[in-house]
């Protein structure tokens, strides 16, 4: 571009001050949980309020620790996000593999089912979902978040695109005419082929399950049995007044993910935009 | 390496055969089993999903007629759980105030997004991994935490940070929690502060996926930047936008969690929304009934709001 050099930089500045005033806004709220977890609420509640971290740190969590079983729900909330990847990844991917490769009648009639059953919102079905899970016994265990959260119609839609892209049919049929079990298809040859497919599938399904609050909140009603969202939503229920403390179990709930998300950024930015781009 | 397990016997009856017979049969044997196989991969999903997801929706309209608490014998009430909830003010309310608050978020995401993905995508700014990385963190957050977080800014008293910056242009202090707007305003600030990043590397991705040489061949033919902007960027971002409106219609129908920790249980009517609504009457209400027909009514508002939301965007756009 040579458009003058005045209106060049002014309008560079103005762009400048734009995606600076996004980051910041952005940012913030962290900046603010922090200045809330490290401050004694008295500090907060006044006019102005405190704008700089304080001395409370340890004292406010310590109350939290009071409040709640934080590091047990942390660990509900690992137990049930990490088996729920992992049964993900391997039901999505056998599934995506036999769409991709393996010819079955009505393949494509099941295949556009699973696209649509996408587009339903899954609380629709809540009430019965939750009579299903009471019949079952299920009620505080659990395996009432980890069995249906294995449903996920994005985790074959997305496997089997990459199955199709990745792995040659020449590779499949000569495994076939060596006598491969179509397991062991699987499992030696496809499986090997799409670790980078696996690895964008976990990120956005430990992300969703961890973050997922409304279903366990209907499931899990024992305490010992909370995950972190719903433990550190009865601070907020329950306790109201104090925020020092409420911030403070909100600020170190949050910090583990945006720590795993901060060293693999740029990881966690394109497996999310691939996952939406191919939708 | 023979075969395993299940197709022992497929085999068995393969070796049985006289020789002029196992070339057919083996055929026939060999696509059965893929056939076996595939159904057999694809089933865990149709069971779970049958179980867990088809079962509850086809339950719920059979719910819709009854009434239940959960623990005595349903009772068949024909429409009068429609009846109920259809005069019920409060029901509307919660319809009204999760379009609006819908719109109020939507409308900026998408407007911000596309700017900013815009100007992160132009090849003089620095620092584009530090922008990117902040614009996104929000999204990795829980929305519990952005609701107890924004809860706190919008605190109804002075020393609220939302009504302290309002208080240095001379406003009075606002009750957020309380004021028709005001409560609507809030919600849809912690929907847009918590999705705009995504959208924008949704759209990132998007305008990198624009070849170069259409803008470089309608710079030769003499296009200005705006006109580059409309001729060529808009229609070929069309299926992104339409995606991600779809994606934010859809997601702000389904509010539950903002609403829930900024209001309490109890929300007041400012800024109940339908997905509240129906929990409220389910779990602190214990009446199954009048929630399962406000799902069943839920339902088809997605559908019907999804369709026209495709004709608008589709208008738009082109």
């Amino acid at each position: 571009m040579h458009s003058g050099g005045k209106g060049f930089t002014f309008s560079k500045l103005f762009i400048y001050i734009i995606l600076i005033a996004g980051s910041v806004i952005s940012l913030f709220p962290f900046y603010w949980m922090f200045v809330i977890a490290t401050n004694h609420t008295s500090a907060i509640n006044k006019v102005p309020p405190a704008i700089l971290p304080g001395k409370e740190l340890v004292t406010n969590f310590q109350n939290v620790l009071a409040k709640i079983d934080f590091f047990g729900a942390m660990l509900n909330s690992l137990i049930i996000s990490s088996l729920v990847t992992i049964g993900v990844l391997f039901i999505c991917s056998l599934a995506g593999f036999a769409f991709a490769k393996l010819n079955f009648r009505g393949k494509e009639f099941l295949f556009i089912f699973i696209l649509v059953t996408m587009m339903i919102p899954p609380q629709l079905g809540l009430i019965p979902q939750y009579y299903i899970i009471t019949q079952l016994g299920w009620l505080n265990e659990l395996k009432a978040v980890v069995v249906p959260g294995l449903i996920d119609a994005f985790g074959i839609f997305w496997m089997r695109q990459y199955v199709k892209g990745s792995v040659p049919d020449e590779l499949l049929e000569a495994a076939k005419i060596d006598g491969c079990s179509y397991f062991r298809i699987y499992w030696n040859i496809v499986c090997p082929v799409i670790l980078p497919a696996f690895a964008t599938l976990a990120i956005i399904r430990f992300m969703y399950v961890w973050n997922d609050f409304l279903w366990p909140l209907v499931v899990l009603r024992d305490t010992t049995s909370h995950t972190i969202q719903i433990a550190i939503r009865t601070l907020v229920d329950n306790y109201v007044q104090d925020y020092g403390m409420i911030l403070s179990g909100t600020f170190w709930a949050t910090v583990p993910l945006i720590l795993v998300f901060l060293i693999f950024n740029r990881f966690f930015i394109e497996s999310l935009t691939q996952g939406a781009i191919k939708s | 390496m023979g075969n395993k397990g299940d197709y022992s016997v497929i085999k068995t009856t393969i070796n049985t055969n006289s020789s002029a017979q196992i070339k057919t049969k083996r055929y026939f044997s060999e696509s059965f089993k893929e056939s076996f196989v595939g159904y057999l991969y694809v089933s865990p999903f149709f069971i779970l999903f049958g179980i867990f997801g088809l079962f509850p929706i086809l339950f719920s309209f059979y719910l819709g007629f009854q009434k239940w608490n959960g623990l005595n014998e349903m009772e068949f009430v024909g429409l009068n759980n429609y009846k109920l909830i259809y005069s019920d003010p409060v029901f509307w309310k919660a319809i009204y105030n999760t379009i609006i608050i819908g719109f109020l978020g939507c409308f900026p995401i998408l407007v911000f997004s596309i700017i900013l993905a815009f100007i992160l995508n132009s090849a003089f700014v620095r620092l584009k991994s530090i922008f990117r990385v902040s614009l996104f963190m929000p999204y990795v957050t829980s929305t519990v935490a952005v609701a107890i977080v924004f809860g706190v800014i919008f605190s109804n008293m002075e020393f609220g940070i939302a009504n302290l910056t309002f208080s240095w242009f001379g406003f009075e202090p606002i009750k957020w929690q309380v004021g028709e707007w005001a409560v609507k305003i809030a919600i849809a600030c912690m929907v847009l502060w918590r999705w705009v990043g995504y959208n924008v590397i949704i759209f990132i991705a998007g305008l990198q996926s624009i070849p170069i040489e259409l803008y470089e061949a309608a710079t030769i033919d003499g296009a200005t930047t705006r006109q580059q902007l409309f001729y060529i960027t808009v229609p070929l971002l069309k299926p992104v936008i339409i995606f991600t409106v779809f994606l934010s219609t859809v997601g702000s129908l389904q509010l539950f969690t903002e609403p829930l920790i900024f209001l309490g249980r109890n929300a007041r009517e400012e800024g109940i929304t339908a997905v509240l609504y129906l929990w409220r009457e389910a779990f602190n209400n214990m009446a199954f009934g009048t929630a399962s027909a406000a799902a069943v009514t839920l339902f088809f508002i997605i559908i019907i709001v999804s369709f026209i939301n495709y004709l608008i965007t589709n208008r738009i756009s082109s």
